[in-house]
């Protein structure tokens, strides 16, 4: 076991060092530069900028030198300082914008993965042990639902309501007198009763395919000789459920650690917007539009590590779950 | 619960004292979408107090769902709908019929006084628990023990099995087991609170012919040791003949016939029990063909073939972990019939794949010669567009005539596949040659347009051969192509081959773990043993004086369907 998890983080980091070229190549990809947008915002505001004063420019932010240069001097800076670089938009090293935001992130991907897991998991077994009941159908009926409905609407209604209804403070993750106080009990609250909206409507999608995936796997070991044997034994019936079949239909269940991270980055950006999250999300977006590269860059190389880290976790629970998957 | 001391009074029998269990009258009925099916119908029985009555009957007559009753665990579209069944301990008679289906009472029942062993030893343990734990926990269900009593239980019961090295076996995962093993845990699982009824549901159905004498010893050894009845539910009459004292035959959900074992084996009083075992006598006969002549040029040769599985290590020196097939030489001549017989993990199979380059043989060479008299193609050096002329040549059966018919494909599609593979035929052509080739297996033209699912196992196998037969070919590779089906059917499709090799001139290389169904076919058997050729012969020879060692216990090991001559108890046993 030991030496299967040391391979697995030896394998990774070839992995690492792929996604962080890769990522460096994309946010080269869109033709011109920061300076090439910072111009076109002042030209329309009527400015006019010196020939010479942009070269001088270009110059010191290298932007000049040949990619493979640039790649160099951005990810030897972050592997051997730590240096990030520095976001041309916000005026700040890239580092002291970015830490927050991947904590909010993480912090509300896990949250949303609890979420999914104690909803999907119970009404999962019951759909299966029950096919075909009418609660599985009222299940089934609101899965498909979930599955339908555009977060963003979702998050608007949610917000909607614990405004109207219940006079809460909406958007964030903070009321506006928390945001800057200190961790106390209080804000633990606050936090959770802002918390809820998000975690909702980002887990609402991946509770319902869960749901669905758990039902059909279940399906499937339901059947299988052992349950009988289980049953044969003398066990009482939610022994032989939950000890046998559910035991092997979880394997999607830890699975879903790897992929919930990136798609909350990526899928649920608009749902961040709305709510007004300080996830990576919505800064990701202003930093690729406004061509700021080493911010996005340094978003994505994150997104990227945390996805690997999220998967190696799940990789390694699977086999601690199942003996079949640790010995081959 | 209303506690009832007597049997009701319809019963026709009169319970002896010595009844450990008596079913009465029982009624199963499944409740499908569109109409109800009585899977079983008025069913009576005894079981006698270290007795072992066998139920037999052929694939869905209804015989394990009548076992799966008894415990009350039958499928939830499955209901009982009538009938009594009575389980009479050292306490007094009790009426498992009355009891709730998830209640206390019968759970006490379930592995405490009635354990229940299943056909499928690689599906009936949990792969993800160890094979100890499983055990441990139904020891603890019923018998009040702590954790380590249970555990030194269950390693006294894995050693009672016959596992060897029980301390350490019992941390392993079944997947670390091999089938027979497996079969040996789940035993012991099921003996693991002394019931006094054993279920044992096809216990031998997935295991080789040794293995399953060695497993029926030890059961029988059991239960005589521990004066257990048992209930055996099989297809196979020769494991009836070896084992049972009682039997009941069922069909269609009925048992048409009941009694002791020598009266159905020498005096059966009903059509269906004496057509069930004259298809197993005449498979027992072998027949009586001439064989053709096996002097002149084979149509196919093979020699030194070879195939090892293993991988490269990172010198680039490759070292074979298994050598599945060494070093075979092999002749199939012209209108021959050629078995090939060996237990599993034999090779027989990587080598009928082999054959057909299916898999590619690691050295050796496949001589073939598409007409007699022309020279000889070494197949093994074909590229990929003469291979497709070879595979036309040589044609395959599969064992699983459920796995091997798309099921989104009609049966014309199907059969049509390899013609319209070939090209050079239009729709109405195809249409005309699948028509033929149904008339041809003993199906009728109208299947065509229909999906495998609406056909029996036996029909199924029947399109599977008229796809291969679809591009007239010369060899038919028949990877156990019988072993799926009931005794009856398995008769029946022997005779479509025999019949069709007779018609077409076809040759057949036959591979099968089954003994009888070999003599029946085969003119001459090569027996394989750990990859390797132990002996050759004629298919009679092989079967009644076979020279090796090891072919003797092989063939000794297969039951015998005559309860007065017992052949698998007095086998030849291999010192391993």
């Amino acid at each position: 076991m030991l030496g299967y998890i040391v391979k697995r983080v030896f394998l990774m980091i070839p992995t690492m060092i792929g996604i962080s070229i890769i990522s460096f190549f994309i946010i080269q990809l869109p033709p011109g530069d920061y300076l090439t947008s910072v111009l076109a915002s002042m030209a329309d505001g009527g400015q006019n900028i010196d020939e010479a004063e942009i070269a001088r420019m270009r110059r010191i932010y290298g932007l000049d030198d040949p990619m493979i240069v640039q790649y160099w001097k951005w990810i030897s800076g972050i592997v051997l300082r730590g240096d990030f670089g520095y976001s041309f938009e916000w005026g700040r090293p890239v580092s002291e914008l970015i830490w927050d935001r991947m904590g909010a992130t993480l912090g509300v991907s896990v949250a949303a993965l609890i979420f999914v897991w104690a909803v999907s998991l119970p009404i999962g077994i019951y759909s299966a042990v029950r096919r075909h009941s009418f609660g599985d159908h009222i299940f089934t009926f609101l899965g498909f639902l979930g599955l339908a409905i555009p977060n963003f609407i979702l998050a608007l209604t949610l917000m909607y309501v614990s405004f109207a209804y219940f006079g809460q403070s909406v958007g964030g993750l903070f009321s506006p007198e928390y945001a800057q106080a200190d961790w106390s009990l209080a804000r633990v609250w606050d936090l959770l009763k802002h918390l809820w909206i998000p975690v909702v409507v980002v887990g609402t999608s991946g509770t319902a395919a869960l749901i669905r995936i758990l039902r059909a796997n279940l399906t499937d070991e339901l059947s299988k000789p052992y349950v009988v044997t289980a049953r044969a034994k003398g066990l009482p019936e939610y022994q032989v459920i939950l000890k046998y079949p559910v035991r092997i239909a979880l394997n999607p269940f830890v699975s879903a650690i790897g992929w919930v991270l990136p798609q909350l980055i990526s899928g649920v950006t608009i749902t961040a917007i709305v709510l007004n999250l300080p996830t990576a999300g919505p800064m990701l977006i202003r930093a690729l539009v406004a061509q700021d590269m080493y911010l996005a860059g340094s978003f994505i190389l994150l997104m990227g590590v945390l996805t690997l880290i999220g998967m190696l976790v799940s990789d390694l629970l699977l086999a601690a779950l199942d003996p079949r998957i640790r010995f081959t | 619960m209303q506690h009832q001391s007597h049997p009701p009074a319809s019963t026709t029998t009169t319970t002896d004292t010595d009844t450990v269990l008596s079913v009465r009258n029982l009624s199963i009925d499944y409740h499908l979408r569109t109409h109800i099916l009585h899977a079983v119908r008025d069913v009576s029985f005894d079981l006698k107090a270290g007795h072992t009555l066998a139920l037999v009957g052929e694939s869905g007559s209804g015989k394990s769902v009548t076992a799966r009753a008894l415990l009350r665990i039958i499928d939830t579209p499955a209901r009982v709908t009538g009938g009594t069944i009575t389980l009479t301990g050292p306490d007094g008679p009790q009426r498992l019929d009355q009891m709730t289906e998830t209640g206390k009472e019968i759970r006490a029942i379930r592995g405490g006084r009635i354990g229940l062993i299943f056909q499928e030893p690689m599906s009936s343990l949990s792969p993800v628990r160890t094979i100890g734990a499983q055990i441990v926990e139904s020891v603890r269900l019923h018998r009040k023990m702590t954790k380590q009593e249970a555990k030194a239980e269950t390693v006294s019961l894995l050693r009672q099995v016959e596992i060897d090295n029980p301390e350490q076996m019992a941390d392993r995962y079944t997947f670390e087991f091999s089938g027979g093993m497996r079969q040996r845990a789940m035993i012991a699982m099921a003996l693991a609170c002394n019931p006094d009824v054993l279920i044992a549901d096809e216990p031998t159905t997935a295991l080789d012919v040794t293995t399953q004498a060695e497993i029926m010893d030890l059961i029988k050894r059991l239960q005589v040791s521990r004066g257990m009845t048992m209930l055996m539910i099989t297809h196979d009459l020769g494991l009836v003949a070896e084992i049972a004292d009682d039997v009941a035959v069922m069909r269609f959900g009925r048992i048409v016939e009941q009694g002791p074992v020598d009266a159905l084996f020498h005096a059966p009083r009903t059509a269906y029990a004496r057509a069930l075992l004259g298809s197993t006598l005449r498979l027992e006969a072998g027949q009586n063909r001439p064989a053709p002549p096996t002097q002149g040029e084979p149509l196919l040769s093979a020699r030194g073939l070879t195939k090892g599985f293993g991988a490269k290590s990172w010198t680039g020196k490759t070292t074979w972990a298994i050598t599945a097939v060494d070093n075979v030489n092999i002749d199939l001549w012209p209108g021959e019939n050629l078995g090939i017989v060996g237990e599993s993990g034999s090779g027989k199979t990587t080598l009928g794949k082999m054959l057909l380059r299916i898999v590619e043989p690691t050295a050796g060479r496949i001589d073939w010669r598409p007409q007699p008299g022309a020279a000889p193609r070494d197949v093994t050096a074909m590229d990929r567009r003469t291979l497709r002329t070879y595979r036309q040549a040589v044609r395959l059966v599969f064992q699983d005539p459920f796995a091997s018919l798309n099921p989104r494909m009609t049966v014309k599609q199907v059969i049509g596949d390899p013609l319209y593979v070939a090209g050079g035929m239009n729709g109405a052509a195809i249409d005309r040659r699948v028509g033929e080739l149904l008339e041809l297996v003993g199906l009728d033209r109208s299947a065509m347009e229909r999906y495998p699912h609406a056909f029996s196992g036996g029909q199924r196998q029947r399109i599977g051969i008229a796809r291969a037969l679809a591009l007239n070919p010369q060899i038919i590779v028949a990877d156990e192509a019988t072993s799926a089906l009931d005794v009856s059917i398995r008769a029946q499709i022997l005779d479509l081959l025999l019949d069709l090799q007779k018609r077409l001139g076809l040759s057949f290389v036959f591979i099968a773990h089954d003994i009888s169904v070999v003599r029946y076919f085969c003119d001459r058997v090569v027996v394989m043993h750990k990859g390797r050729i132990v002996e050759t012969g004629t298919a009679e020879h092989i079967c009644t004086t076979p020279s090796e060692p090891y072919t003797q216990a092989l063939i000794s090991a297969v039951p015998s369907p005559d309860p007065r001559n017992k052949r698998m108890s007095q086998r030849t046993r291999l010192s391993r």
